[in-house]
């Protein structure tokens, strides 16, 4: 069911975590809320499931308004950090405790979508990490629930394994047809999971779009800078012309001008032959296998961090011209 | 967490809880500012109240000092030297925790001419050191051996900063000592010392006017009142929580020789003193006694009476105390602090005391209740509330609440979550608590003395009895049994404290 947070504000003791906080997702989208720690994404969330109240504003779930329900008749699944399964029960039953008694089948039917058939006898401590979170989403999805809350669910999960957990875990909500909302501050997770990016900042959702859109247009530097890495620059514009000591470079379309800065992606940078755009000197080469990250250091003192195919000739000491790619992100001061 | 609304499926049973606890001590200001104030000042005022207020602290100091001593010496040999023997050690450190203090006043008052203070001193602390001596050991096998890698780098000694991180479970442990010094009843009444609770018996007994018992009982609930809120000011502002555990194990220290074969006297003597002697004591009764005739018709009747009052009282004790428990654990705000801090009012209550209030309430409003079993099963619910309202919450603590949430989200209410869930992964502690309250239930006297029905004796109450009428030989056999009672316990401690050593 569609989703919609409406103007929520609320305070602990004279502390402001949330500040008129406002999200909407589609029914059947997977939106994921990023922000930094102590942002107040995760007492969104926990006012969303009931576990806290709301000063003010509203929750609806489809249309039903449910900020004033207690947790238990919301019809709100959550996926908890740790999967948080009930350590005495089984599989079986972590999954079917939604459940009325003997709703076995609608168990199965859920361990197989999240690709756990037959593990149904198993205690959790009997089952790996990722396994578990696994049956903490098909427990959540059991009731068939309006919405499915998920705080940082790959968090406790070695790198390795979270990739592919991620990528279950995703399959197993779209298979269900379940609208969903994911907490996190990984923006990698968040823009590769997710169908829609809502950025959080200071109690308050500031930009809220689908992954590719807020990275290649966002609403203002802090956003900028967050979902992506970026190379921040002073400059000036004028006419759709941002300057820069990289020099003049088109700008993106959001008709501001004046003094202020640009924000320049690692990818936008590309190293020529000395000579060509500005110069510079190689600091240091990352290596990554199917890219590099490449540090230069530019004749008028500026430091940027360039991003590359993974064969790269330069060495560090080598001299290099930078130019840049495609239209750069201006913001006024 | 935030402040949520308690349900009321647990509000209500927690506040009878909370009232019953209070009930004692609450009767008792009713009754003594019954005598009017010229009665309370009267009593307040007699020479004899300064002196038995001196003797009561006196021994609590005395007491406290050396457990306190003995306590920290034994805990460092156990767990951080190289003491031959140590596990061993370990456990029998723990065992005093098994010996009722009047059962080894019983067996010294048998064996040699003791009495008076000395005779208190000495049971008493060979009874309590383990209360300084478990939580300090538990401590010392958690330091972190980097704090000490670093005084030690800093070119301090090592003893400084162990003994500042001791301090507080120390302090506790003390706390613990004093407070059961000042509520002790049958050690010293066998020693025939007059300190408060014994004089508040026998003004019990003696008993037309019962104004001067109230009060005195009032004045000692104060007394105890203003070591534990001492204590805690004392502790400061320091925190010493642990972040998480130690990643290695404090190293063990090499003793020289000399001091070595000193430290094995101090610990083989300490153990023979505290665990043999009234072993060998009772023993020896039990063997060459001449009042030895058992009537063992007496002695089945009191391991039967004994049980049921005492099995009654465990699970009164854990019912009321599940609800209180699971609000310490769970909820904040004032009603929970509240609910959760009266019930440790028992804590700080005397035995003998709380049973005086008891018998006041129940004389005058519901007389078809005194000297009948079920006054003495609630007497024991708010005397060992304390015991199980911890036990209760520490365990409902080890479950993250995002258990509960997580229940809360898939349709259950909280009542059903605290059915489903809550209790559920508790219940060991929780079962853990009651046996707790059960083993030291059968060993109370005082409370037991003042309440129990007429003609009804249990272990304890025989005991004392044949005690008091020099009939030595005779109260082997409840002594034996008590023991044996205790030891449960004290067993189960001693091998939680060997677990953490090894």
């Amino acid at each position: 069911m569609r989703l919609t947070v409406t103007d929520v504000t609320k305070a602990f003791g004279g502390t402001r975590v949330l500040r008129g906080a406002s999200l909407t997702v589609e029914e059947g989208d997977l939106a994921a809320v990023l922000g930094p720690s102590g942002c107040g994404k995760t007492t969104l969330l926990r006012i969303v499931a009931g576990f806290e109240s709301l000063d003010s504003g509203s929750v609806a779930i489809g249309e039903r308004e449910v900020a004033g329900l207690p947790p238990e008749r919301r019809k709100v699944g959550i996926v908890p950090q740790e999967a948080a399964l009930f350590p005495h029960l089984s599989v079986a039953r972590n999954v079917g405790f939604g459940l009325p008694r003997g709703s076995s089948e609608r168990v199965e039917e859920c361990l197989e979508l999240v690709g756990l058939a037959g593990f149904g006898d198993r205690m959790p401590h009997q089952i790996s990490g990722g396994q578990q979170q696994r049956v903490a989403l098909a427990r959540a999805l059991a009731p068939h629930p309006g919405v499915v809350l998920l705080d940082e669910p790959f968090n406790a999960l070695d790198r390795s394994l979270r990739v592919s957990v991620r990528d279950e875990v995703r399959a197993a909500l779209k298979r269900a047809g379940a609208t969903a909302v994911l907490v996190t501050h990984d923006q990698e997770e968040a823009l590769s999971m997710a169908d829609t990016v809502a950025v959080m900042r200071e109690g308050r959702i500031v930009q809220e779009g689908t992954p590719a859109s807020v990275y290649a247009a966002p609403c203002d530097l802090g956003v900028a800078t967050f979902v992506g890495e970026a190379v921040v620059l002073a400059a000036t514009s004028d006419h759709g012309v941002a300057s820069c000591v990289l020099g003049d470079l088109p700008q993106r379309a959001n008709g501001v001008a004046g003094k202020g800065r640009v924000a320049l992606r690692p990818e936008q940078f590309v190293l020529r032959e000395p000579g060509e755009g500005v110069g510079g000197l190689v600091e240091r080469v990352e290596f990554f296998g199917h890219d590099a990250a490449i540090t230069v250091a530019l004749e008028p003192g500026t430091v940027i961090r360039a991003r590359t195919r993974g064969d790269v000739p330069h060495r560090p000491g080598d001299r290099v011209g930078v130019t840049v790619e495609g239209p750069v992100l201006f913001f006024a001061e | 967490m935030s402040v949520r609304r308690i349900p009321a499926g647990l509000l209500t049973p927690a506040a009878v809880t909370a009232a019953l606890a209070l009930l004692p001590v609450g009767y008792l200001v009713v009754r003594s500012a019954e005598g009017g104030l010229d009665g309370v000042a009267r009593t307040l005022l007699r020479a004899r109240t300064l002196e038995l207020a001196l003797r009561s602290l006196g021994l609590a100091a005395v007491v406290t000092a050396l457990c306190v001593a003995i306590g920290i010496s034994l805990a460092w040999l156990v767990i951080r030297s190289d003491l031959p023997g140590r596990r061993l050690f370990g456990i029998l450190a723990a065992l005093p925790l098994a010996v009722p203090s009047y059962v080894a006043a019983y067996t010294w008052v048998a064996a040699v001419d003791l009495e008076g203070f000395t005779g208190s001193v000495l049971v008493l602390t060979l009874c309590s050191y383990p209360y300084v001596y478990l939580p300090v050991a538990a401590a010392l096998s958690r330091m972190d051996p980097a704090t000490e890698e670093v005084a030690l780098s800093l070119g301090r000694g090592r003893s400084g900063v162990v003994l500042r991180r001791l301090r507080p479970s120390a302090a506790a442990g003390a706390l613990l000592v004093a407070m059961y010094v000042l509520a002790e009843f049958g050690a010293v009444a066998i020693m025939r010392f007059d300190v408060f609770t014994t004089q508040i018996y026998t003004s019990y007994r003696a008993g037309f006017n019962r104004t001067p018992a109230a009060v005195l009982g009032l004045l000692l609930v104060l007394i105890t009142l203003l070591i534990v809120v001492a204590e805690s000011r004392s502790r400061g502002r320091a925190s010493y929580a642990m972040r998480g555990n130690p990643a290695r194990r404090p190293p063990i220290i090499r003793l020289r020789a000399g001091t070595r074969a000193l430290a094995l006297a101090w610990s083989t003597a300490l153990a023979g003193l505290a665990v043999g002697f009234p072993l060998a004591g009772i023993g020896y009764w039990l063997l060459n006694g001449s009042s030895a005739r058992v009537d063992l018709g007496e002695l089945s009747g009191a391991v039967g009476a004994t049980l049921g009052v005492a099995a009654a009282g465990a699970l009164l004790t854990t019912a009321l105390a599940v609800p209180v428990g699971i609000i310490a654990a769970r909820y904040r705000g004032r009603t929970a602090t509240f609910l959760e801090q009266s019930t440790y009012v028992g804590h700080s209550l005397p035995g003998i005391v709380m049973a005086l209030s008891f018998v006041f309430f129940a004389v005058r409003y519901v007389p078809a209740v005194y000297q009948r079993s079920p006054l003495l099963v609630v007497a024991y619910a708010v005397l060992f509330m304390p015991a199980a309202v911890g036990a209760v919450r520490a365990s409902v603590l080890q479950s993250p609440p995002v258990l509960e949430e997580v229940a809360r989200s898939l349709g259950r209410t909280p009542l059903q979550t605290v059915r489903a869930v809550t209790l559920p992964l508790a219940l060991p502690g929780v079962l853990a608590g009651a046996a707790l309250v059960f083993l030291t239930a059968m060993k109370e006297l005082p409370a037991t003395l003042l309440l129990r029905p007429t003609g009804m004796e249990t272990l304890a109450t025989q005991l004392w009895a044949e005690t008091g009428s020099g009939a030595y030989a005779a109260a082997a056999p409840y002594a034996a049994l008590l023991m044996l009672l205790a030891a449960v316990p004290g067993f189960l401690l001693g091998r939680r404290s060997l677990k953490e050593t090894t």
